[in-house]
């Protein structure tokens, strides 16, 4: 189990640093973002704050963010998904991913935060392109680690 | 499905959140006030080169399909359009040497010091920072090729920015749109001098504080003035390509468009100005006046290096 989330998370990470053209940046969804609201939300006794933090603290070091900039967000993610995950996955697919627009939104809103401390500019049009793509993204990442686990006979 | 214990073992969820929340926010006050983590970037950012070679794999597999597919006629056709152009390059640099050398002169009359030359090292672009508001790359080559954080980063066309971080290997390089990113600048037209700064638009920058008596035209070419101490002199930077003068501002709003093309070039060129050491490898120094190029073939493993040495004397 601890193997595929680590796994997952590496895949995260080379995928969110795959060189896009400039433009194209602004459609690349909020992977890492998306995989803990997933491992937080169905694997909530495997993933926790502290595995977020980590998460964070390796994920700011290779997108060469100041260190805690996606952290701080993504702990708070992973508490809120915490605390609903008995009644988000209940829900359907679709009600879901409006959900984790809603989280990733709240991930976004921390780490442009922490970049205006930093003194930077923030363009919120270009969250909002971020934010859909990770919504759409998230039933597809439900769907396919659910096949994995089925696959590969782990606890879900 | 697991079941929410009645009575949870440890410090509650609550408090295990506001716990990594304060770790984080010291993290980040340290990272804002203090250099203390800039030491520790250094060793720590070493983690990400294994990304970044990885995440370039597919491009480099397409460099080398073009490579190894290409037909014949079209080699054949780019060596011809090649060998034309550095036909035209070489003839206007023997002009170039007669004109910077007489420069020189003209300098040493007016008993300003001389232009001194810079060396550059090719560097290849290995990632692009994932963050769509940050205007950073990274290029493979580090503090092992004697790069340094402050050095002025080029193209073919201008100006690219400067270098932000850097680990053995690799480092950062910050775009002059980024907009945590200025520079200073003068008109090439009339040595107005001014400053330039990104917005964090790729194809805009602007100029600030342009009062509204000041020269400038639509299709000035802007050029670092090396003020600052940080650029050296005389590289283009942008081509002013908006000019607003609104009655009512106190400014004239001024856009301006960089002539590097920083959303193409893969290959870009670090300066190594003439008074700092240069580092050996692959190194290739040729000296205009002279009007000679170094022999390439004895650095055959290091990366073709071009030095424009403008008749230093």
């Amino acid at each position: 189990m601890r193997w595929l989330i680590i796994a997952s998370f590496i895949l995260a990470l080379l995928l969110s640093i795959l060189p896009l053209p400039f433009d194209a940046r602004a459609w690349r969804p909020e992977f890492i973002a998306l995989l803990v609201i997933y491992w937080a939300t169905y694997s909530p006794e495997y993933f926790g704050v502290f595995s977020a933090w980590v998460c964070g603290m390796i994920t700011d070091i290779i997108l060469l963010n100041a260190l805690g900039q996606s952290t701080l967000g993504l702990i708070v993610v992973a508490y809120i998904a915490h605390l609903s995950y008995q009644r988000m996955r209940s829900y359907a697919l679709w009600k879901q991913a409006m959900w984790a627009l809603i989280l990733v939104g709240i991930y976004q809103l921390f780490s442009n935060w922490v970049m205006g401390l930093m003194g930077r500019n923030i363009d919120t049009i270009v969250s909002l392109g971020t934010a859909a793509a990770t919504a759409i993204l998230f039933p597809f990442i439900v769907v396919v680690l659910r096949k994995i686990r089925i696959r590969f006979r782990l606890p879900s | 499905m697991i079941i929410k214990p009645l009575f949870s073992k440890g410090p509650s969820y609550f408090s295990r959140l506001v716990l990594f929340v304060l770790i984080t926010f010291i993290l980040l006050a340290v990272g804002r006030y203090t250099d203390y983590l800039s030491h520790a970037r250094y060793y720590l950012n070493n983690i990400a080169v294994p990304f970044y070679w990885i995440g370039n794999v597919p491009n480099q597999l397409g460099i080398w399909f073009d490579d190894t597919f290409t037909s014949r006629q079209t080699l054949e056709e780019d060596n011809a359009r090649l060998r034309r152009q550095v036909l035209l390059q070489e003839a206007r640099l023997q002009k170039m040497a007669a004109i910077s050398n007489e420069a020189n002169r003209l300098r040493g009359l007016m008993g300003s010091s001389q232009l001194l030359d810079d060396n550059v090292v090719v560097a290849e672009l290995l990632g692009i920072s994932p963050d769509p508001k940050v205007h950073k790359v990274i290029i493979n080559k580090g503090s092992q090729h004697g790069a340094y954080i402050g050095q002025a980063v080029l193209d073919a066309y201008g100006l690219v920015g400067q270098i932000v971080a850097v680990t053995l290997y690799t480092s950062e390089v910050l775009f002059i749109t980024d907009d945590a990113h200025a520079i200073p600048v003068q008109l090439i037209r009339n040595n107005v001098r001014t400053v330039i700064e990104g917005i964090g638009d790729l194809y805009r920058l602007r100029l600030r504080y342009v009062p509204s008596s000041m020269d400038i035209e639509k299709g000035d070419l802007l050029v670092s003035s090396g003020l600052g101490g940080r650029f050296p002199a005389g590289y283009p930077v942008a081509t002013v390509s908006e000019i607003d003068r609104d009655p009512g501002e106190s400014f004239v709003r001024v856009i301006a468009t960089p002539t590097a093309q920083l959303n193409r070039s893969r290959h870009v060129l670090l300066v190594f100005p003439a008074d700092r050491v240069q580092p050996e490898e692959g190194v290739v120094t040729s000296s205009l006046v002279e009007s000679h190029m170094t022999d390439n073939s004895e650095h055959s493993g290091g990366e073709p290096v071009i030095t424009t040495s403008a008749g230093s004397e």
